[in-house]
């Protein structure tokens, strides 16, 4: 399948182009889940690219937990208008109403009530009938086994026991009502292609990747940046302005940063060739069990 | 001895890495012979793992290891949960990982019967396969069986694998005489390059550097050997195909097609061809957001433009006009069952090629192969794990090539139209002509094969409600829509049918029975012929409407209830029926003085005071492709 002709990025990109498309030609109602993050970013130039001249022909969704960083929402919405895109934004409104906090409910429940179950509700009030999703092999165990077009039931479950056997580039997208397929087109992608591909087709990625003084409280070893007044401080717990950057992004209270003097992508990738610490580490949710990762996806996560 | 680390020069080391060539291959081997240990290995030595990682590889080695507290490396790969209970590899996984020559993704499959169809899997998408064998078991039943399928999914490069050499106190011996054995069950499995290397996944030996322990031993470690085996295929130099993916229309202005360059490559100006329909045309623009290219190779995922007006969607293949694939409804093709549900000859399945859908069904199974002795044996059906070689008929013809021509082209997928499983996997032998072929005579014209060629499965759609509910509203929309999709149809209304074939007949309730039997009967004739009929007859009586679904197959009448209240009925009285029947002008007439019994079971209800016609009668469509009556 290689090509000496193609480089190894040109081929990754052309993968991802391919599935895409497959998706846009095959289902009723796509979606492509957007969190903002630098896959996410990657995974948006793809579709751009894949449909030019035509927009992509599906909307973005993105699932708001509300304690995202402020820069994120920001550069959300300045994406979709750049782009001329349709975003859909999903709040689960219930567990706002109950009151539910990564402080004081706790990232695992967080994550279970305003991540998991909004996607679902949100998958559910639109009838998304498959979901994009910027996830990547190499990035944790159990992703290694996950499929490009990844079964889910009517109730969004996955069955790793069970998965639909996947050859060569020929994707089965039958499904049932109300069951649904999620779609990994960077699933061969590692985090050097990511940021190697950023770096070549100048993709805008949030301002949070570079290193910059940001005000931070060190916790149990991990480093969190007080994004805003609803971060309660301990007695005596001030924060401290820091040279920091983030490897990912997710929910600010439950992202670690790290400190850098990185400021330029140039400067990114070359931290990351000797970096030894893998870039999941960074989030507090992937340590809260044993095997984690799994049974969030067996439960609906991406 | 790859330590990433940038001194100085980013962007030459970043011309680097876009330079390296990719290496996808598989590692298959029975339970116990290593394969994670290598692979967890080869992370570990090309210093790819992260500290996080490392700390969590300690500890986890602690707990569920099974090298007595040394790193066991298979758990690096080993992700899934309930496989490190197991301590088994149960499905396909994916790793990455790169050398200063070149990257690799390796797919880890298991070995145990079972999972056969993981190792497909796996090897679809791979040039070279990995056998492991343990030096003290030797070549057993699933090294053969191994070997066979890589050799099924047309991989030429092998290397073999002697593991656990450390436990055979490194003997020359115990080594040759696996490989004299290995060599000559693969002799006949098309194999052009076939290395066999003694090594030790647990303790590194011959993995990345020579081992002193096997001084006989002058050949490559396995690392070098991955690092520089020559697998080009050439993909370029083939016959150009190109699957159309998406017919990209922004605007009345801009027509393209989008798709992947399979094979071989394309220039502005070039000659092409539809392979099914033989038109011709020129490439008058290859369309990318990065500017349009003087030519797009194999592996380029490109929107083609061309010059003139040609009927292309997708499902065709853009090709070149010199070097034509096959267009055939009838091929024989060797098929891998990886379903639960037995392969059932002259059943109809979905089959998939490139970006084509077509009905298809096996109308021969002529033998099928033991994969470990490679003998043909007689079968009646194909089971889960089972090779047999087949005739494949399908309702339109499709273009392809050989598989061992071109994987892209020759491969295709079957899926059950009921469970929607990958039900089999298939790669295509050689087409099969109707004048030099008699198994299409063996097919007998029946209302299945009346019905595959217009590529849907008959029904009766039975409208049901009362007068003025919107029946003939929402049935004439359900019609345009399927005929607007390409599906036959025809339509049973008092239209068509009181002023023709029941003439005869009045309102009384025996007349009205009748009246229901003729257009049941009638329905019938049109189900044999295949084609999707919708009656549209207020047909009040539950026990006629049960007398017409008998007539069919099971699950071929739908009764479709038209559910609208009397009122709203009487208020919209189209025709002023209503109005004449209280007026007593018209006797009989259901609702004033004639009963209607509601269905009780309806198979869809379609509420018209709730939802406009259009959106009820997308309702009925979407019901037909769930159900596989359409496609």
């Amino acid at each position: 399948m290689s090509d000496p002709h193609l480089s190894h990025l040109k081929r990754l990109e052309a993968e991802s182009i391919h599935i895409i498309r497959e998706v846009a030609a095959e289902f009723r109602n796509p979606v492509m889940l957007y969190s903002i993050g630098k896959d996410s970013s990657v995974m948006l130039h793809l579709a751009m690219k894949a449909f030019y001249p035509s927009k992509p022909p599906f909307p973005l969704l993105h699932v708001d937990t509300t304690w995202k960083f402020r820069e994120m929402i920001q550069f959300r919405d300045e994406t979709a208008k750049r782009l001329g895109l349709n975003l859909l934004v999903h709040i689960n409104e219930e567990g706002v109403k109950r009151g539910v906090n990564p402080f004081d409910s706790g990232s695992s429940l967080h994550t279970q009530v305003m991540k998991t179950e909004a996607l679902k509700q949100a998958l559910d009030k639109w009838a998304f009938d498959a979901a994009f999703g910027g996830a990547r092999r190499d990035e944790e165990k159990s992703r290694a086994k996950e499929r490009v077009f990844s079964f889910r039931t009517a109730t969004h479950a996955w069955d790793p026991k069970n998965q639909r056997p996947e050859l060569w580039r020929v994707y089965n997208t039958r499904i049932n009502k109300g069951e649904s397929i999620r779609v990994f087109p960077l699933s061969n992608w590692t985090e050097l292609d990511v940021w190697q591909y950023v770096m070549k087709e100048g993709i805008p990625i949030v301002p949070l990747y570079f290193a910059k003084k940001r005000p931070i409280v060190e916790r149990d070893g991990t480093l969190i940046m007080v994004d805003d007044g609803r971060m309660k401080l301990a007695n005596g717990e001030t924060p401290d302005m820091r040279m920091v950057r983030f490897r990912t992004l997710g929910c600010y209270p439950l992202t670690g940063a790290i400190e850098s003097d990185a400021d330029t992508l140039e400067g990114i990738v070359t931290e990351m060739f000797t970096a030894r610490t893998s870039e999941r580490q960074g989030r507090l949710i992937d340590t809260d069990e044993k095997a984690s990762m799994e049974k969030k996806k067996r439960e609906g996560y991406f | 001895m790859n330590d990433i680390t940038v001194h100085g020069d980013l962007a030459k080391f970043l011309a680097e890495q876009e330079g390296k060539s990719l290496l996808r291959f598989l590692t298959c081997g029975s339970v116990d012979d290593g394969k994670s240990t290598l692979i967890g290995r080869l992370l570990y030595d090309s210093k790819l793992l992260f500290d996080d990682h490392l700390s969590a590889l300690e500890k986890d080695s602690k707990k569920h290891g099974t090298t007595g507290g040394d790193i066991d490396f298979a758990l690096l790969v080993d992700g899934l949960e309930a496989e490190r209970e197991q301590g088994i590899t149960i499905d396909v996984a994916y790793r990455f990982f790169a050398t200063e020559k070149r990257r690799f993704i390796v797919a880890d499959c298991p070995g145990h019967e079972q999972y056969t169809r993981n190792m497909a899997t796996g090897a679809s998408n791979s040039e070279l396969a990995v056998i492991l064998v343990d030096a003290r078991k030797g070549v057993l039943i699933q090294t053969r069986r191994h070997a066979y399928i890589a050799s099924l999914l047309g991989i030429h490069h092998v290397v073999l694998a002697v593991n656990k050499i450390d436990l055979v106190d490194f003997a020359q011996d115990a080594f040759d005489s696996i490989v004299a054995e290995f060599t000559a069950f693969a002799g006949g499995l098309g194999f052009t390059n076939l290395v066999a290397i003694p090594i030790s996944a647990r303790f590194g030996d011959n993995v990345i550097e020579p081992s002193p322990n096997t001084p006989w031993y002058r050949g490559p470690t396995f690392l070098s050997h991955l690092e520089t085996v020559d697998v080009e295929s050439a993909l370029a130099e083939k016959p150009f195909r190109m699957p159309v993916q998406w017919v990209n229309r922004p605007n009345l202005d801009f027509r393209g097609f989008s798709g992947t360059v399979v094979s071989g490559r394309v220039r502005k100006r070039d000659r092409l061809v539809v392979a099914k329909s033989g038109r011709e045309s020129t490439v008058k623009r290859i369309v990318t957001m990065d500017g349009d290219l003087d030519e797009a190779v194999a592996g380029a995922a490109v929107t083609v433009v061309l010059d003139d007006e040609v009927d292309v969607s997708r499902g065709d293949v853009l090709c070149e006009p010199t070097a034509r694939p096959e267009v055939s409804e009838q091929f024989a093709a060797h098929v891998l069952w990886m379903t639960d549900d037995e392969m059932l000859p002259s059943r109809q399945y979905l089959l998939k090629i490139g970006t084509a859908s077509v009905l298809a069904t096996v109308s021969e199974l002529k033998h099928k192969i033991d994969v470990n002795t490679l003998d043909h044996l007689a079968a009646k059906t194909l089971q889960l794990n089972e090779v047999g070689y087949v005739n494949i008929s399908t309702a339109q013809p499709i273009a392809f090539d050989p598989y061992h021509e071109n994987r892209d082209t020759g491969a295709f997928i079957l899926i059950d139209r009921f469970t929607n499983a990958t039900a089999g996997a298939g790669m295509i032998d050689f087409g099969l002509r109707r004048a030099t072929n008699v198994h299409w005579q063996a097919l007998t014209l029946n209302k299945r094969l009346r019905s595959a060629i217009k590529g849907q499965r008959p029904a009766v759609l039975w409208f049901t409600g009362l007068s003025g509910s919107g029946k003939s509203t929402i049935a004439n929309l359900v019609e345009q829509k399927l005929c607007g999709l390409g599906r036959h149809t025809y339509m049973l209304d008092g239209d068509n049918v009181r002023h023709g074939l029941n003439r005869d007949l009045g309102f009384t309730d025996a007349d009205r029975v009748e009246n229901i039997r003729r257009v049941a009967e009638a329905s019938k004739l049109f189900v044999e012929a295949g084609e999707i009929v919708l009656v549209s007859f207020i047909s009040p009586f539950r026990s006629e409407r049960r007398m017409a679904r008998e007539l069919v197959e099971q699950g071929e009448f739908i009764e479709i209830f038209v559910d609208t209240p009397l009122e709203v009925c009487m208020q919209r009285d189209p025709k002023g029926l209503y109005e004449k029947a209280r007026a007593g002008e018209i006797l009989n007439f259901t609702g004033i003085d004639s009963p209607y019994e509601a269905p009780e079971l309806a198979d869809i209800t379609l509420r018209t005071v709730e939802s406009a016609p259009d959106q009820l009668a997308l309702r009925v469509v979407e019901y037909l492709r769930e159900r596989g009556f359409i496609l």
